[in-house]
Formats: structure tokens, sequence, C-alpha cells
């Protein structure tokens, strides 16, 4: 074959790749990186009433490590995610363990019931829940009705417990869904072969079953992790005074106070602290994962 | 339908006893009825095709699953209500099962861990066990970095070193390829003879029943059609169905006329009337049609005419067969629509024959077998 034919064929070869790619790179690029790279850039300049001031500065960044309503609502973001995080992972698991090990021929089933919820807005399903706890919500009445209580509980409503229980019960799919699949994919010849080696059925639960579903407990737990971290509508909504978090002051720098540089320095922060708990995650999952064939 | 009894070796003591054993999976009955007796320090084989219920025996001994009806007794004390974990069997997967968290170190004393061993003792029997199948020096190695052939070494020294009474092997080389499943034929043979302990092994594969057990039972749609030695099955098989399933055999039709003291005495249009004696006939038959069965290699070739043999047939070879040592011809017999196979040996200077060659073929008296 010639030489501009070869050259030929090797751009003919590569087009495809490329061409595959392209489409998503670009798309990531102008609507995933171009904004961060912008958010960075904002967030070394300041704001000036009406005015932009472009001299570079890390001034944004001393105001939210020196300032304590900063931290504080960081520190409350990260406990209300962690919370929910473990609280969401602990109920899923029985929830998919049930599925996997004793669904039987219902499994396609029980797995669509558990879509259900997202039939609905998230937003409705905030809602409801303030219908739920509210003052005169469901469980106050009921339980006034009942006579188990003479005026309705306050501390269930506009707090951070109420704020876990939301997220939790809002992101239980996503958990439920990724740690079905781990236990999915035990080879249930395993756990018999334990039981053939002595195993108690606790033993083996301990000793096969959990260390083999731990890839996707991982994955479960930065699936929530990540987005309620920087939840803001639950919070909002919710939360009440002592449940905001740092989404929140993020929004009212964007709005409000009219400090947009000083929201994404705050941003930034709370990116890279979720980079980082994330990396943490995907270093002990890969513990786990390199082990699995 | 006369079924064997379940006998077993001479002055060998029972290890696994099952009576009765019958089993379902919802409404359809893969085990109905089974009675066997292994004996201590046997290499005991469950033979059949896929479907036929050994598994689930295999299964029910371990204690995976439960009878139905029946009872299971091991080293004399009785089983169906003890569980997996309490049973003195161990297994071997097909898949192996090796636990793919944990190393070969791990995976080996997985099941010492409860017994309360110091570290040194565990470590000196894990050592021990795994120079005993062949795999000393892998201790660290992570079980997904196995060939197949180790990792059914690592499952076979984390059953052993449990020291079972009983070891359950089901279809452990069906995953190999064929060196590979010879040599682990050797190797498992060699270690249930220095370990003495009883081996039942579920296999598919005919050969390896043969090769590597004591006994074998035979079975065919939840029931055991034939219990015996290697020898009693190949050369002895009581119905056509089994023997065609251990190797290749010709059937001829064939009459029995009744048995005296002498024999049996059978008829058929190729041969007449002859004697043959009493042990050619497995399980008792009825006077009546019956089948004479004849493995190939027990037919030979006649080259000359003065080759001697105590039936002759000349026949036209339809199909040539060369396997390199050996030669498998199929021929038809002239008015007849009966094909027969012959196999020879090949050696120097033997005339390998050509399709639509008309040969003559022979055999003796004592070849032949009668079965249902």
């Amino acid at each position: 074959m010639s030489a501009v034919g070869t050259l030929r064929s090797k751009i003919k070869s590569s087009v495809p790749g490329w061409r595959l790619i392209g489409g998503p790179f670009l798309f990531g690029f102008l609507l995933l990186l171009t904004p961060l790279l912008l958010m960075i850039l904002l967030s070394f300049w300041t704001q000036n009433y009406l005015k932009l001031d472009r001299t570079f500065t890390i001034n944004n960044y001393v105001e939210v490590f020196s300032h304590p309503v900063y931290f504080t609502l960081i520190k409350r973001s990260l406990n209300i995610s962690l919370l929910v995080t473990l609280t969401t992972v602990l109920l899923a698991f029985p929830v998919a363990y049930y599925i996997s090990f004793y669904g039987g021929k219902r499994k396609a089933f029980l797995l669509f019931l558990i879509t259900i919820p997202f039939w609905t807005s998230y937003l409705l399903r905030i809602f409801l829940w303030k219908i739920i706890l509210g003052y005169n919500g469901v469980i106050n009445s009921g339980l006034m009705s009942l006579n188990i209580i003479e005026e309705p509980l306050s501390f269930i409503l506009y707090n951070s417990n109420a704020v876990v229980l939301a997220l939790a019960h809002a992101y239980a799919p996503f958990a439920i869904l990724p740690i079905f699949v781990s236990l999915e994919k035990i080879d249930r010849s395993l756990l018999e072969a334990g039981r053939d080696l002595g195993d108690s059925a606790l033993r083996s639960f301990f000793h096969i079953t959990l260390p083999l579903a731990m890839p996707g407990l991982i994955a479960a737990a930065l699936i929530i992790f990540i987005p309620t971290i920087g939840d803001y509508v639950t919070p909002r909504l919710v939360g009440g005074t002592d449940g905001l978090m740092i989404a929140n002051m993020i929004q009212v720098q964007f709005s409000k106070a009219n400090n947009a540089p000083l929201g994404t320095a705050l941003a930034i922060v709370s990116l890279s602290i979720v980079v980082f708990i994330s990396l943490l995650f995907i270093l002990i999952n890969r513990r786990y994962l390199r082990r699995q064939v | 339908m006369a079924s064997p009894s379940p006998k077993k070796q001479t002055n060998v003591p029972s290890m696994v006893k099952l009576s009765g054993i019958r089993k379902s999976f919802t409404d359809v009955e893969v085990v109905k009825g089974v009675d066997l007796d292994i004996g201590k320090g046997e290499f005991f084989s469950l033979l059949g095709p896929s479907g036929c219920g050994k598994t689930t025996l295999l299964r029910m001994i371990a204690g995976f699953e439960s009878a139905n009806e029946g009872i299971i007794s091991i080293n004399g004390e009785q089983m169906n209500k003890v569980d997996a974990n309490e049973r003195p069997t161990n297994m071997v997967f097909q898949s192996y099962a090796i636990f793919p968290h944990l190393n070969v170190a791990q995976n080996v004393a997985y099941g010492l861990k409860k017994l309360g061993l110091s570290k040194d003792e565990m470590k000196k029997k894990v050592d021990e066990m795994l120079k005993l199948v062949d795999l000393d020096g892998y201790q660290e190695r992570q079980s997904y970095a196995l060939s197949g052939g180790q990792r059914q070494r690592v499952a076979l020294a984390r059953a052993l070193i449990m020291e079972p009474k009983v070891l359950l092997l089901d279809e452990p080389l069906s995953a190999l390829d064929k060196k590979l499943r010879e040599h682990m034929q050797q190797e498992l043979r060699r270690l249930q003879r220095t370990l003495g302990i009883t081996f039942i092994l579920v296999t598919h594969d005919q050969e390896e029943a043969l090769i590597m057990s004591d006994r074998i039972a035979v079975m065919f749609d939840g029931k055991i059609a034939q219990v015996g030695t290697p020898r009693e099955i190949y050369e002895r098989p009581v119905s056509q169905r089994v023997a065609s399933f251990i190797g290749v055999m010709n059937f001829l039709k064939g009459d029995l006329n009744g048995k005296t003291e002498k024999g049996i005495s059978i008829t058929s249009d190729m041969f007449g009337e002859i004697m043959l004696d009493a042990n050619q006939m497995p399980s008792p038959l009825e006077p009546g049609a019956v089948t004479i069965g004849i493995r190939p290699e027990m037919m030979s070739v006649l080259y000359r005419d003065s080759d001697a043999a105590d039936n002759r047939l000349t026949v036209k070879v339809t199909s040539v067969d060369y396997y390199g040592d050996m030669t498998f011809y199929a021929v038809s017999i002239p008015k007849s629509e009966n094909h027969l196979s012959v196999c020879m040996r090949n050696t120097v200077g033997r005339h390998v024959y050509q399709l639509d060659d008309d040969i003559v073929i022979g055999w003796s008296n004592a070849s032949m077998v009668v079965l249902r």
C-alpha cells in the first residue's frame, strides 16, 4: 500500500474514535469545565456593589475561613449529609438484601416498586413531608386524636432531623439499587461453602456477604453523600433556621447579598471538601474492587 | 423392574447410608427413592447424565437440601435434622467457590477459624495442607490470580483441612482442560488413598468414574440403575441404558431359553443356541426376548481364516474412524439392518480397512452379556 493510502486509512480508522467522544467532550467542556473555571476565576475577584473589581485577591477565601458562620454551616452540611448517608445505607441494606435473597420471582416487581417515588417530583415529595411532620400534620393530629399527646410536637419539623428524614427518604432508591446489584453478584455457592466449613448464619454474613457487598455499599454512600451535601431545596423547605446548609448560604450570596465572588469561594471550598471525602471513599472502594474478579 | 440391592464391598464398615431418599422441587420429583450404602474409605462415584438427580443427592448428603422422605446417616448417626455446618462432610464445589476477598492461606484457613487454634498451629496446618495439594508457596497469592487448576487445589485443601469423614466432590474436574483433568484424576485418587477418607464424586464423565472409583452408582431419572465396581459396570451392565452410557456397546437380538446348572442358554439368528456362564446375565431375567451386548473392543477383525473365534460373521465396512492408537469400524450385517461397531488396536503391519471392504469379524462367547 502506498504511503498516501496508509495515511488515509489511518485517518479513516481514527475518525470514528474522535467522533464518538467529540460530542460528549464538547458538552463537558462547555457546560462543566468552562463554568467551573469561570467560578474559580470569579472567586478571586471582588464585588463592589454594582461593579466587579477584577483585581486578583484571596480576600473571599480569607473571609470564608475567618468567619465562623461559614465554618458552622459547612460543618452542619457535612454532619447532615453524613448522617443522611449513614441512615439511608443502613435502611437500604435490609431492603436490598431482602429483594436479592428472598425476592424470588418477584424481584423485578419489587425493584419496580422502589422506583415508584420517582413518579412524583422531588419538590412535591419534600412538601409531603411538611404535611406529614407539620404542626397540624398527619403525625401530630394522629397522635392528638389518639390522646397520646396534648399539644402538637414542634421538634419534628423545621430542624436538621427533618432534613435528614426527608433526604434519606428521597435518596433511598439510589442506595437500594447499587447495594442490590452487589448482593446479586455474590455467587451463592460462596455462602454454601461458608456453611459447609462450619459458618453460622451470622458468621457467614459478616465474613462473606458483607465484605463482598462492600463495593455496592460504598458506591451507595458516594451517590448519596455527594448530592446531599449540596442540597438546598430540602433544608429550605423543612429545615427551619437550624437546618440551613451551606448551599443555602451560597444561594444567599448570589441573590440577596449580591456577592457572587464570595458565593463562588464558598462553593469552591465545599466542592474541595466533597472531592476530598469522595476520594477517600473511592480509595476504600478500590481496595474491595481489586479483590473481585 | 428389579432394582439392584444396595450392596457394599465386603467387610467394609458403612460410612454413608441412604435409605428411601426422595426429593422434589416444587412439583418435580428429582430423586425417586434411592438406597445406597457407601463404605468407609471408599472412592464412590455417582454417575449419570445431567438432570438425573446426582447433584441433588450429593447436596442432601452435604445438608444443603433436605430429603422429603428417607433417612440419611453418616458414620452411624442420622443426619436428617443436622445442619450443613454441623455435618462431618465437606464439599468441593463445581465452581470451586473460592472466597474472592481472601488470599489462598485465608481461604484454606477459613473453616479452622472457629476451632480456636493458635496462630502458629493454624499456619502449620495450612502450610501442611498446601504442601499436600502441591500449592506450597502460594499462601499469599490472591485468589483472582489463580488458574483453574490452582483454584481446584485450594478448594480441595480448604475442604480437607477440616478433616471430614466424607469429602463430597461436585463435578470438580469438569471445568479443567483435558490434560489437567487427567492429571487431577490421578492426584485425587492418590490423595484419597493416602488420607483414607471416604470420597463421593459426582460426575457425568464415565471415563472419569471408571478411572477413579472403587464403586460407581449409575443414576437415571432420579433412580439408581446399577451399583458396582468399574469392571462390573462396564463388563456386566444390567441394561442397554447403562451399557450405552458407559461407553459403546453392540446390541444383538436374542432369546433367553432358560437357566440350568451349567449356565444360561440363549438363541440368536446369528449363532444359534449357545450356553453362557451364569454371571453373564448380571440381573435375573425371565425367559423370552432379551438383548445380547458385546463391547466393540471385544469383537475383532479376523485377518486370517485360521484366526480362532467362537462366532464369526462376514460384514461390510460402512465407516472408518481412525484415532491413531485405535481404528473404529462401523459395519453392517448383510440382510439385516443391524450395525455393529468394532474397534481394533493399530499395531505394526496391521491393515486398516477402507469403506465398503468386506471383512470377517469374530467374538468369543465369554465376551457377551445378556441384558434388558
